[in-house]
């Protein structure tokens, strides 16, 4: 069942990229953002994000001023300053530079520069443009890995007896003995993609299970455990959104990537898992077993939600893997808008996809990529969704329609990967249906006056 | 370049479009790269709006920065307009968008030939104005833009009249504030004629000549456009902020005094002592037996200078309130807050530095902190109470509850705010036991100093009674004492040294 490809290039709502720094800075533990950009940038952060921290955090805002966009003061020296009293302050083991759309427009050399202030100040920079000129939401860890991935020791032989000197005065564990692993009997694997602690656990453990040994996760929990990457690394993805975290790996450090269905829901955890196992030569065991399990625990929420409707409005380009699950799930999907689809990266989902409408016996999903969310509420009102998942900036106003939504962001946010995970997700679909089921009964529908 | 933490104050693009989807029936375009929309995240998160924000971005990306983004904009406009028929639509840039320096005004003049609507761009540096300067001089400008068009008029009402302008969305308490103003103008016998932006129809802001005086409660918005409205028209206006007992009746008196000069003499004074000992509580509240201790009770006020004046004003004459310093992240006005609040505070400051107002809360040590949400942060860390009185908005200044600051039921909630935020009663009694106040040098870095010093078995049980929320000061003022007398064992008798040392 081939998937309706749209794409509206319209107006649409989405998070700036630069969110990414939310969740990457508390994962990173050592690292700090800079996020070099205008007050519409800091604001964002601080107050639609509403994640800034009040007692010292890890990131800040190098705020541009008339000055810096008149290209009056020397972005190296004002940089250089900055960064200088990052260092000072909160002495961490990495900078990360995030380029915003100004430092795009005004074409600064942040690249160059970063060099320049990394050999001044000896901390090692790195540099992601994660601007809305060129990428959504999500897409900013996207940016940050694949800059990160360019940090990752190439030769892990050298690298361990080096310890990579010119770090080594910076990493607080720098000299501990590290545990010699057992070498696995399969090729090293790294995966990549942001996951916090217990899901990179359980995820870890599904392939231990397997007879497979995770050698690293990019990012790592610190700046010098970044896991090495050489010609024999495989290297598969856990979010559908890294698709130039990807080419970096493949193209560029020549890596080995596994094209798999992303980790999300126990269809898409099995298919992704095959795809390691069939990558490494490991014959994969009671993973059938191991996803019917799964599905047996989740018939209840399956029971609830058969036959009921879904419009993906986009946002954080999750957008394909969860529609898979739900349609397995037996819901119907009206519509997947999404930001930005790379479909290289994303075919192997594509394909599960297809092929789970087929099984389902499930219409063509229709894919609108840069949706335009006016034409979008014209088509929520004619198609009626049981559940709308949208950005922040409609959920309010459909909700007060008596349309039922779910903020796309909580899927950003929550646990949602592997099978553990897989009611989570269900529990967050259920969530909203859940509640008005619940408030239905008092007979206030529509919570606007019609016009 | 500077390293920001955090912002007392948006963009200038958050003020325009805080105007721009006030008003009834108006849409703005943002000229933005994605990402820059986020105002609809505010305004419907925030505010918990219903209604779609009526503000569309043109997106801004790498193919429209290689050829331009004139047809893109324009066709947006032009869309907009015939998708929700507007009265008026608002072209804004961003920050981002502004350093392309293309001819904006050119794009709206183009969108006008094919738009219904009237099409204006909102006219602001975005560099070097912040969102609340922004939002002043948009409304000024939509105000300007729709009475130059008139050739004629309307006169004044028969009776006397008031427009009330800077009514906005996202505003701090705004909504509540507004309504209290009607219902003062109600008692006051004189007609609210236009309330403006939130919740006016743009071709409605004809009639505002027809208002016998203007009222500009907010110093951060409105000002502006009543400016306007008496230079063009002859109108006078109020920019005395209603807040607190002694400032609302002032604000009474100034309108008795504006009506009079147009020939309508009234007396609001049986009003006002009406108001003042029988519907507001604040008087008496500040005369109960209860709030005794509030006299000379150190506090630090930090906010929009609206808000800061007004609540430095109530705290020091109304309640008897020290107020150690008191200041304002609109560096911009520095020289008008000195001068309503030099008399009533130790210190005025302007500043947007938050890590300086910091520092200074520490070492002033106050009892309680009127700030911001960014104070009420400091102050958990320092564990001083802290009411929040001002902007930026956050959503727990959007109170389902009715919550004004301005007029008497103001004062009243005014008056909870703050008994809420400081140890009163016999509380307090407790902390003057054991000279809890007036530590004015920090001891360690951490709370609580735990550090060498050993405590014996009698004083720490001693402690143990003194009530939880003033422990850990008793404690440290304790240590600090011990510290300095050399002592590194405390017992009771330390502990009432210190007490002693304290008190002299």
């Amino acid at each position: 069942m081939q998937a309706v490809y749209e794409c509206e290039t319209g107006n649409y709502h989405t998070f700036c990229p630069i969110s990414c720094v939310a969740w990457l800075y508390q994962k990173i533990e050592d690292s700090f953002f800079l996020v070099i950009g205008t007050k519409t940038c800091g604001y964002f952060l601080q107050n639609a994000m509403g994640v800034m921290i009040f007692a010292e955090p890890r990131y800040a805002m190098a705020e541009l001023e008339e000055g810096d966009i008149s290209a009056k003061l020397n972005p190296f020296e004002e940089l250089k300053g900055l960064c200088e009293q990052v260092k000072k302050d909160r002495n961490p083991s990495v900078i990360v530079w995030i380029g915003t759309c100004t430092t795009e427009i005004i074409k600064m050399d942040l690249e160059g520069i970063a060099q320049q202030v990394e050999s001044a100040l000896g901390i090692p920079i790195v540099v992601a443009r994660a601007n809305g000129l060129d990428y959504a939401f999500t897409q900013g860890e996207d940016q940050v890995l694949a800059a990160m991935a360019r940090r990752c020791p190439t030769d892990p032989v050298a690298e361990e007896k080096k310890e990579r000197a010119g770090l080594k005065t910076f990493l607080p564990f720098g000299k501990k003995e590290k545990e010699e692993p057992p070498k696995p009997a399969h090729a090293p694997l790294v995966l990549f993609g942001s996951l916090i602690d217990p899901v990179v656990n359980q995820l870890t453990l599904e392939l231990q299970k397997q007879g497979i040994t995770v050698s690293g996760w990019l990012p790592a929990p610190r700046f010098g455990e970044l896991p090495p990457l050489t010609r024999d690394t495989y290297v598969v993805g856990v979010n559908p959104f890294l698709a130039r975290t990807a080419s970096v790996l493949s193209r560029t450090l020549q890596c080995k990537l596994i094209t798999a269905p992303f980790p999300i829901g126990p269809d898409g955890t099995r298919a992704w898992i095959e795809a390691i196992c069939q990558a490494l030569g490991v014959e994969p065991m009671g993973l059938a077993e191991r996803e019917a399990k799964i599905w047996e625990s989740l018939a209840p929420d399956l029971a609830f939600l058969n036959g009921k409707s879904v419009f993906f409005m986009g946002d954080n380009l999750l957008e394909i893997s969860l529609a898979r699950f739900l349609i397995r799930c037996g819901m119907k999907v009206q519509e997947v808008g999404i930001p930005y689809l790379d479909r290289r990266y994303q075919g192997a989902e594509i394909e599960l996809l297809e092929r789970t409408c087929a099984e389902m016996g499930h219409p063509a999903v229709r894919i609108v990529e840069k949706p335009d969310n006016y034409y979008q509420l014209q088509r929520i009102r004619e198609l009626s969704p049981d559940l709308v998942i949208t950005g922040m900036a409609h959920a309010n106003p459909l909700e007060a329609r008596g349309y039922n939504t779910k903020w796309s962001v909580e899927f950003t946010f929550s646990q949602i990967h592997g099978f553990t995970n897989s009611h989570d997700v269900l529990r967050l679909v259920r969530k909203p249906l859940d509640r008005n089921n619940a408030l239905n009964a008092l007979g206030w529908e529509k919570l606007i006056q019609e016009v | 370049m500077k390293l920001a933490y955090w912002m007392y104050a948006g963009p200038a693009h958050i003020g325009t479009l805080r105007i721009a989807s006030s008003f009834k029936n108006v849409q703005a375009i943002m000229h933005a790269p994605l990402g820059d929309d986020y105002f609809n995240v505010m305004r419907s998160m925030l505010e918990r709006e219903r209604n779609f924000t009526p503000v569309t971005t043109s997106v801004v990306d790498r193919k429209v920065l290689g050829r331009g983004s004139q047809d893109k904009v324009v066709d947006n406009i032009v869309r907009k307009d015939k998708e929700d028929s507007p009265d008026l639509i608002i072209l804004t840039p961003t920050c981002t968008s502004s350093i392309l320096q293309e001819d904006l005004q050119n794009f709206v003049a183009r969108a006008q030939l094919s738009s219904d609507a009237a099409v204006m761009l909102a006219d602001v540096n975005h560099y070097r104005v912040n969102e609340l300067q922004a939002a002043d001089r948009t409304l000024a400008q939509v105000i300007a833009f729709y009475l130059e068009k008139q050739v004629s008029l309307p006169g004044r009402t028969s009776t006397p009249s008031v427009n009330i302008l800077g009514s906005t969305t996202l505003g701090f308490h705004n909504d509540h504030d507004i309504k209290e103003l009607q219902k003062l103008f109600t008692d006051l016998g004189i007609t609210v004629n236009v309330v403006a932006p939130k919740g006016c129809s743009v071709p409605d802001l004809v009639n505002l000549p027809r208002a016998w005086f203007n009222v500009a409660p907010y110093r951060e918005i409105g000002p502006l456009a009543a400016q306007y409205l008496q230079e063009k028209y002859d109108q006078p206006y109020v920019d005395i902020t209603p807040m607190g007992v002694v400032e609302t009746a002032r604000f009474i008196r100034r309108i008795q005094q504006i009506l009079a000069e147009q020939g309508h003499i009234v007396d609001y004074e049986p009003y006002i002592r009406h108001q003042t000992y029988e519907v507001s509580q604040l008087a008496w509240f500040s005369r109960s037996i209860d709030c005794q201790n509030l006299q000379g009770k150190r506090v630090v006020v930090f906010g929009d200078t609206t808000h800061a004046a007004a609540m430095t004003k109530i705290l020091a004459r109304e309640m008897n309130v020290t107020v150690v310093f008191a200041g304002t992240f609109c560096k911009y006005d520095e020289q008008w807050l000195q001068q309503e609040i030099g008399q009533y505070c130790e210190e005025v400051i302007a500043t947007d530095d938050h890590t300086r107002i910091g520092d200074m809360i520490a070492r002033a040590e106050p009892a309680a902190i009127f700030g911001t949400q960014m104070e009420r942060h400091i102050g958990k860390r320092l564990d001083i109470p802290c009411g929040v009185i001002s902007a930026p908005i956050h959503i727990q200044n959007f109170p389902v509850g009715y919550r004004p600051f301005l007029g008497y039921e103001g004062t009243n909630h005014i008056a909870d705010l703050v008994y809420n935020s400081f140890t009163l009663g016999m509380e307090d009694h407790m902390l003057e036991v054991f000279s809890g106040h007036d530590t004015k040098e920090v001891v360690t870095k951490t709370l609580t100093a735990a550090g060498e010093l050993d405590w014996d078995a009698a004083a720490n049980k001693e402690l143990g009674k003194v009530p939880g929320f003033v422990r850990s000061k008793v404690k440290r003022n304790t240590e600090k004492y011990a510290r300095d007398q050399n002592l590194s064992r405390i017992t009771l008798e330390v502990m009432y040294a210190a007490k002693e040392a304290a008190g002299a």
